[in-house]
């Protein structure tokens, strides 16, 4: 059953990820500009400049060169980068795991502090503990996560410097790691020395990502918890002798969690997204950074590679979601 | 049993909700609290069982039960001499919790007001799923309340309520969301175990042919206030007040043909 | 008139965001002779000079960057770029936007079915790395940061005025104009466009806003306009780099950017607040 549906979904996304796919290359590959304008020495001759066509496929017909991307791209091979001259797949797979770290760090903090600020501003409805969680998530989704995270750095980084402000790790230690998973794979070995300063790096950016969405989870959750606690089983709850509190998170908050995360699902391919500038200003080594590179440098295959990634993550988000309906709504289970 | 004295109550901005209502219960009796929608008949009930919505204040009386004053109690230990009240609520679709199966929903209260052990709880379950003749009780049990009927999730709820062994029980409206066949059974069956638990209850209706059928004595709510209190055999041989004849005139009736 | 605009200045979200989008305004207006210095003006034996508060002929009261350039005088040429991207992308979006939003809502049938497809296609996108992807596309500069900022958030107006008009069609007033005999387009300009102008302009002033981070955001990863031009991303990107030596730069250029994103949230909130009740 549930196979069923992850195997459909997949089916669905390949024709998505296909067009995704031929869109951009054909997109990147009319407009104007020279993608190896770069490269060329001053006082290159024009042969040298068809020469370089040449070696990067440029000078054939646009669908001829999709088919020699997309066949290659089959084997996993997306080329090699213009401006960085490495092989794309390998710096991608060097790079992504520090964005999924740092994604799924923000997503953590998002739904954490979302749900608590929901269940607390519920918890006090009616008076001062609701009021101050509006003002929280009002002033947390009217400052967007770009000046969330340059404050966090003159304020954690330069007025009260207490965390790095730059980077995943510090470059002065050796890690000693085997992966580019830092932090799972520190913690699983044990070394808490080497998590702790990996999730130092991390945790400004983390929160500054995941801000806006937890106040948007806190807004949405609080009103659908808000709905569940006047439902008649809530009630029954409390007149089997359940304080409010036990009420709102064993019974009320499950079923409110269906309708925010239909509500909010969609934010989480911002928070991916959000990782692009985040990663800039933290000058975090991951796919986003890297693709910002990518475009000021217009490194064609690269900028190829990384799309084609941010693609399958969204549709293995929304993959997800789908998931999590199933797990919160036992409805969803048997029908 | 329950004696409320003078309960008044308003709603944010002063509107009166209840008004002066006094009225008293005795062990295993059947009071019936009739009245047209608004009347304020549902917010005795939740007054009693401490529910009543944030916008609801109780503004003078007192609540008597089991020999405490309920409202001047705090929360913690309002919640605990909550441990003898329990409901019977409106409507089964949404009393019963969507993402919970019934075990856990039945057996919650067992463990925290009993202090049963898991096994203990669930065994006591069973029993009362067999009490209000429920067949396969234990696949009942595993079962998500979206997976039960109507009648079978109302009979769940009623199992609930009296699986405590409460001394009073608010049945609030209980029949009312059921088919009229189901309606029947369902009230042959709270009459059936509120009589072998000798438990009293306080039955909120707007009918008052199931008035006829299961409450000793009855009150009569117009705009929050009692217009009408006495035993049931009184009130339809002879009703008092205009409001309650108005209300006869409005209910048809099991026991004779309609004029 | 004069009632609504007395009520209006009652509400203090209208006057504490007006008046910092006014000081704005006013700054990009007379930047000229405002600002102490010529933005561009290098002081190579001043570089990196903290602020100064002694208002003296060759005082830097913000401080300078690290080719000694006045903070202060950048601050006040960079709300130029900032007040055109709003106004200009602001009002395009807002064209753009409507316009289908009427469409859709007003016409309905194939053409909503269409417009509301796109929208959500659209809306499923992060707008951040579509914004990068389309000025990858179109090549740096600020023309190509305002059509990234139109074609990224019309969606926003669209889908807004689309519920609306939808609402406003199923009023009574337009069965009375069409019983008056009004064509479909008379309706559309006369009745229905007067109604939906109120929640234009409150989405109007959120987009500015917005508009605005987001030519910051561009500029701030040098996709925008070039790097010696006085703008606030580019600011806050040399600041990025020279935290530590000089946090004013990047304080001072975040900090004004806040208060003209806030500014412009702060009007738009107050005023949708004062507005709804005229479009009840």
């Amino acid at each position: 059953m549930l196979a069923c549906r992850v195997f459909a979904r997949a089916a669905q996304a390949v024709p998505t990820l296909l067009g995704v796919a031929v869109l951009v290359f054909v997109l990147l590959r009319v407009v104007p500009g020279d993608p190896v304008a770069m490269m060329i020495p001053p006082g290159a001759s024009a042969e040298d400049v068809l020469r370089l066509h040449a070696l990067y496929g440029l000078d054939r017909s646009i669908a001829a060169q999709f088919v020699l991307w997309a066949g290659q791209a089959m084997r996993g091979d997306f080329g090699i980068s213009i401006s960085l001259r490495q092989d794309v797949s390998g710096l991608i797979a060097s790079r992504l795991p520090a964005t999924l770290e740092l994604v799924l760090l923000a997503a953590a903090i998002a739904i954490a502090l979302g749900t608590a600020l929901a269940v607390f501003g519920t918890r006090h409805a009616g008076g001062g503990g609701e009021a101050a969680v509006d003002a929280v998530s009002g002033v947390a989704l009217a400052v967007p996560d770009f000046i969330w995270g340059l404050g966090f750095i003159v304020l954690f980084g330069v007025v009260w410097p207490v965390l790095p402000i730059s980077g995943r790790a510090d470059p002065t230690h050796t890690l000693g790691l085997t992966s580019h998973f830092y932090l799972i794979e520190a913690l699983l070995r044990l070394r808490l020395g080497v998590a702790r300063d990996v999730l130092a790096h991390m945790l400004m950016p983390a929160v500054a990502l995941a801000l806006p969405l937890a106040a948007m989870i806190a807004r949405v959750l609080k009103s659908s918890l808000a709905e569940q606690m006047g439902q008649d089983y809530a009630l029954l709850a409390r007149v089997k002798g359940f304080s409010r509190s036990r009420v709102i998170v064993r019974e009320a908050l499950r079923n409110a969690a269906i309708p925010t995360v239909s509500l909010t699902g969609v934010q989480v391919t911002f928070l991916v997204g959000g990782t692009v500038l985040i990663e800039r200003i933290f000058s975090y080594p991951g796919i986003g950074n890297l693709a910002i590179e990518a475009v000021i440098n217009r490194d064609l295959p690269l900028i190829q590679g990384l799309i084609l990634t941010f693609a399958v993550l969204f549709i293995l988000i929304n993959l997800a979601l789908d998931l999590s309906y199933a797990a919160l709504d036992p409805r969803l289970r048997h029908g | 049993m329950l004696q409320i004295a003078q309960l008044s109550a308003a709603a944010r901005g002063g509107v009166g909700v209840l008004r002066a209502v006094s009225l008293s219960v005795a062990a295993g009796e059947v009071h019936g609290l009739v009245g047209t929608s608004g009347a304020g008949k549902s917010m005795i009930g939740r007054a009693v069982l401490g529910i009543l919505p944030d916008a609801v204040r109780i503004t003078a009386g007192r609540i008597r039960f089991d020999g405490r004053d309920l409202l001047g109690l705090s929360p913690s230990a309002r919640r605990q001499a909550g441990r003898d009240l329990a409901l019977i609520p409106q409507d089964p679709l949404s009393a019963l919790n969507p993402s919970r199966r019934i075990a856990a929903q039945m057996t919650d209260v067992l463990r925290h007001r009993l202090g049963l052990s898991a096994a203990a709880a669930q065994a006591r379950a069973l029993e009362m799923l067999h009490e209000v003749r429920i067949r396969e009780p234990d696949n009942v049990l595993r079962r998500y309340p979206h997976e039960l009927s109507g009648g079978m999730r109302q009979r769940v709820l009623i199992a609930t309520a009296f699986a405590c062994r409460p001394k009073l029980i608010v049945a609030d409206e209980p029949t009312t969301a059921l088919d009229v066949t189901v309606q029947k059974q369902i009230l042959r069956l709270i009459r059936d175990l509120q009589r072998s638990h000798a438990t009293a209850v306080l039955f909120v209706t707007h009918d008052l042919g199931v008035v006829a059928k299961i409450c000793g004595s009855v009150s009569v709510l117009r705009g929050g206030e009692i217009v009408e209190q006495a035993p049931v055999a009184d009130i339809i041989n002879h009703p008092a007040h205009a409001y309650t004849r108005a209300l006869f005139a409005a209910t048809p009736r099991y026991d004779r043909p309609p004029p | 008139m004069a009632e609504a605009g007395r009520r209006l200045l009652r509400n203090w979200r209208v006057v504490l965001g007006g008046a910092l989008v006014l000081a704005v305004l006013l700054a990009a207006l007379l930047a000229p002779v405002l600002a102490p210095y010529d933005p561009l003006d290098q002081d190579l034996s001043a570089q990196l000079a903290p602020p100064d508060w002694h208002f003296g002929a060759d005082a830097h009261a913000l401080g300078t960057d690290s080719l000694g350039r006045d903070v202060l005088s950048r601050l006040i040429w960079g709300s130029r770029i900032a007040v055109t991207v709003a106004v200009v992308a602001g009002v395009l979006t807002a064209l753009l936007g409507t316009a289908l939003g009427l469409l859709a809502g007003f016409f309905g049938g194939r053409a909503d079915a269409l417009i509301s497809r796109l929208v959500d296609i659209w809306s499923s996108f992060p707008p951040v790395l579509l914004a990068i992807i389309l000025v990858a596309l179109l090549g740096t500069g600020l023309r190509s940061v305002i059509v990234a900022i139109v074609v990224i958030d019309w969606t926003r107006f669209c889908r807004v005025v689309r519920a609306e008009t939808l609402k406003q069609r199923r009023m009574d007033y337009i069965d009375a104009a069409v019983a008056a005999g009004l064509g479909p387009r008379a309706i559309l300009w006369r009745e229905v466009l007067p109604n939906i102008l109120p929640l234009a302009l409150v989405l109007l002033t959120l987009e500015a806003g917005i508009a605005v981070v987001v030519e910051a955001i561009l500029s701030f990863v040098g996709l925008s306009i070039s790097s010696d031009a006085p703008s606030w991303g580019g600011m806050i990107a040399e600041g990025r780099g020279v935290v530590h030596e000089a946090p004013w730069l990047l304080s001072c250029a975040m900090l004004v950017l806040l208060a003209t994103v806030l500014g412009f949230n702060l009007l738009g909130d107050g005023l949708k607040a004062e507005l709804d009740p005229v479009l009840r």
